[in-house]
This record gives structure tokens, sequence and C-alpha cells, in this order.
């Protein structure tokens, strides 16, 4: 039914949304949801906050590219992502994906590679607050493996 | 030609600015990239060759051998670590 993808400050629902994603749909007999929050520790640093950047227009671009390819990947009804940007605290919820479908086995996988997509491939970066100054988050090669399972190859971390 | 430059995150912070717009004869992605190293300092330091810098135009990812047009835009931004 419908693909959407929101960029915002503000706070979400997951209980309203996954309603929402699935209503007036009486094919959907699976719903799959990823919800990324804010954790008290990286690297071996206590976070006190992050703050995060994206880049407005491609950050909804490329999303809306990695449903399409969702799309004819998985025989999927419809799919969300939630994307928070500004100043964020442990516990908050940062980043959602839902999906929905017949069957649970293409929400579950829709789902995993909605995110791993959006782990390399989105324009968003994190900068913490730690004891020891703020500090930009670095790559992680294992989302470039994470996206390559799916035949993509990554290239976020390779240096150019 | 005219080109608009945007810069995020760690390589923003280096450059002191979030966007500029620049005149240049650089037909492709690296050309300019080389061009902009060329001014030296923070330019330099921040697009420097061996780094993981990440190169996007009008807003899709792109390797260095992408083709620039008139009026297009051009972002440098380090990897990306949503989600």
């Amino acid at each position: 039914m419908s693909f959407t993808v929101s960029i915002q400050t503000q706070d979400f629902d997951v209980s309203q949304e996954l309603a929402a994603l699935r209503a007036g749909d009486a094919r959907v007999g699976a719903v799959c949801s990823f919800l990324g929050t804010v954790r008290e520790r990286n690297d071996g640093s206590s976070v006190a906050s992050m703050e995060l950047e994206h880049y407005p227009g491609m950050t909804e671009k490329s999303i809306a590219a990695m449903m399409d390819e969702a799309k004819k990947r998985f025989d999927i009804f419809a799919a969300r992502v939630i994307h928070r940007v500004g100043l964020l605290h442990p516990e908050d919820q940062i980043v959602f994906v839902a999906v929905t479908s017949a069957h649970r086995g293409a929400s579950f996988k829709a789902c995993e590679f909605l995110m791993d997509y959006l782990k390399t491939q989105a324009p968003f970066w994190k900068k913490e607050v730690t004891p020891e100054g703020a500090r930009w988050v670095d790559a992680r090669v294992s989302d470039d493996q994470a996206l390559a399972r799916w035949g993509i190859q990554a290239t976020n971390t390779l240096p150019q | 030609m005219k080109v608009n430059l945007k810069y995020f995150a760690s390589i923003r912070e280096a450059i002191g600015q979030g966007s500029e717009s620049v005149g240049t004869q650089a037909a492709t992605l690296q050309a300019l990239r080389d061009e902009l190293i060329a001014r030296g300092g923070v330019y330099a330091e921040a697009l420097a060759h061996g780094r993981a810098v990440r190169m996007a135009l009008n807003q899709d990812l792109c390797d260095a051998s992408a083709a620039l047009s008139d009026g297009c835009e051009v972002a440098f931004f380090p990897p990306v670590t949503g989600g």
C-alpha cells in the first residue's frame, strides 16, 4: 500500500506506526519492525548525548530508492522508515523500520535488508558527546559486510 | 560552469562551511576534488586522497569518474553512520 519515510526531530509512537501501516489491508498476515535506540556506551566510552546530522533531500531520496529495491526483491505490501535527527540521549528512539507482507519470511528479510542498506547508503552522521569530548562516530566495516550478504557491494568505509 | 558544493559532518567542520558555489572546468568528481585539494590548507587535508571521502552528485552516491554538468550539486562527506 504505502511506502513512506520521515526524517524528523520529534519522537514517534511505535504502536501507532504499526497500526497505521497495516490499517485497511486485510492481505497482511505479518508485520516486522526494527527499532534502533541510543546506547549509553559506544567504543569504550560513556555517551552523554549525540547529535545526528543529515543531508536534506538526499536522505529522503536514498531511502525511497532502497524501498524501491526492497519492493523488487521481496513480496511486501507496505513499509515505513522513520529516522530522527538533532540532539538525542541514551534510551531515545533513533530509527524505525517496519514492513508488512502476507507471510513472515518476506517482512523479516525486507526489514533486515532495509536496515543494512540504510546503515551504509543513507547520509546520516552521528556525533557523540563523551567524557573525553565530542567525537564523530566511525563507520563500521561490519556494516559494509552486512549489505554484501544481499549481493550489494558497499564501499562506505573504503578509502579513496 | 558553476557547481554547488556541500560539505557534511567532519568534512564540513574541517572546511569551516557547509556549502559554497564554485566556477570550475573539472569534467568529473575526481577532477573537482583535485581542484579543491590544490587550494591547500584545510581543503587539502579534509579531501586528501587515501581518506574515506564519499561523494554524491545531484544527491546520488557516485564514484570519482561521474561527469559534472553546469549547475549540478556535489557533496563531499565522510562514511555515513546513521541507523
